[in-house]
């Protein structure tokens, strides 16, 4: 028996009203995997505690990609992490979402030219949804790129597409 | 009096409801695509190799256990060691007492047969326990 109702009606009244609701509830509990790969891990601590506090956004971390929304690629990563980080992206429940933070995550940062053992930005190997520029980004920037995927989220519909 | 019950009846009913309710929510809207990567084993981004119910031998545990004689051993002697000129005849007594006893414990492990890998096939404790009664029966 499939009661999955995702995709199934046409954009009416009743489906709007309930994307409204189910968008409100996936942006309002992003629960982060604890994902620091390099320094911009520390600006990815410092958004989560006291300062900047990303609790306000009901933004929880959480150590294993079964119970995580959001991966924050907090870092740069090297040829080797890239197919650990691909892995614990597919392990991640759906829906699922990725902030690139910072310019390795981005373009490969400062390796991009000489950095032979560092992939050249993390969307080649899983999507990402938001990229967030510095080097490293301050907190600030960290929330405003959180911000945004949440205004990403907020325009996600369960209607059928097309 | 076993009306007053019917509360507690009443929270277990509205517990329960409460959560099949929601979790019959959830799977109406929940996205439901999983896949052999999805649902393989989570071991930090690694393949795991082999299963988590594998047997290792006990003696493993004992053979660590020597280690940890040494391990301190060389912990405490490291520091101490830089500072020998200074303690002089004080430190060295402490440290030679503190070597004594660790030593004893190796002696005591080593008449145990700990040290020793491939064990006899006699087994002295069965050996110790059989003989008295066999004798006994005599």
């Amino acid at each position: 028996m499939d009661l999955r109702l995702e995709g199934q009606f046409n954009d009416n009244v009743i489906v709007t009203s309930l994307d409204y609701f189910i968008n409100w509830a996936r942006l309002s509990a992003l629960w982060p995997m604890t994902f620091g790969l390099a320094c911009c891990a520390i600006e990815m601590m410092a958004t989560g505690a006291s300062r900047y506090d990303w609790d306000r956004f009901g933004m929880i971390p959480r150590a294993s990609p079964r119970q995580s929304d959001l991966m924050i690629v907090a870092g740069t990563v090297t040829l080797k992490m890239s197919s650990r980080v691909k892995k614990l992206y597919d392990q991640m429940a759906e829906p699922r979402y990725v902030i690139a933070m910072g310019c390795c995550a981005t373009s490969g940062g400062p390796y991009w030219q000489h950095g032979y053992h560092v992939l050249k930005g993390v969307d080649r190997v899983i999507p990402v949804d938001v990229y967030v520029p510095g080097c490293p980004p301050r907190p600030e920037s960290l929330l405003e790129g959180v911000m945004s995927l949440q205004e990403k989220i907020r325009h996600q519909t369960i209607a059928k597409v097309g | 009096m076993l009306l007053d019950y019917a509360n507690v009846l009443l929270f277990l009913s509205v517990g329960a409801f409460f959560i099949v309710f929601n979790l019959f929510l959830g799977s109406l809207f929940r996205p439901n695509n999983p896949d052999p990567e999805k649902l393989s084993t989570y071991e930090c981004g690694e393949e795991p190799v082999g299963g988590s119910w594998i047997q290792f031998n006990i003696r493993f545990y004992v053979v660590a256990l020597d280690f940890i004689i040494f391990d301190v051993e060389v912990v405490l002697l490291y520091p101490w060691a830089v500072v020998a000129q200074e303690f002089g005849w004080y430190g060295f007594g402490a440290a030679f007492i503190f070597i004594v006893i660790l030593l004893l414990g190796l002696a005591f492990a080593w008449k145990k047969g700990t040290l020793e890998w491939v064990l006899p096939k006699v087994d002295k404790f069965r050996e110790a326990m059989v003989r008295p009664l066999v004798g006994q029966a005599a």
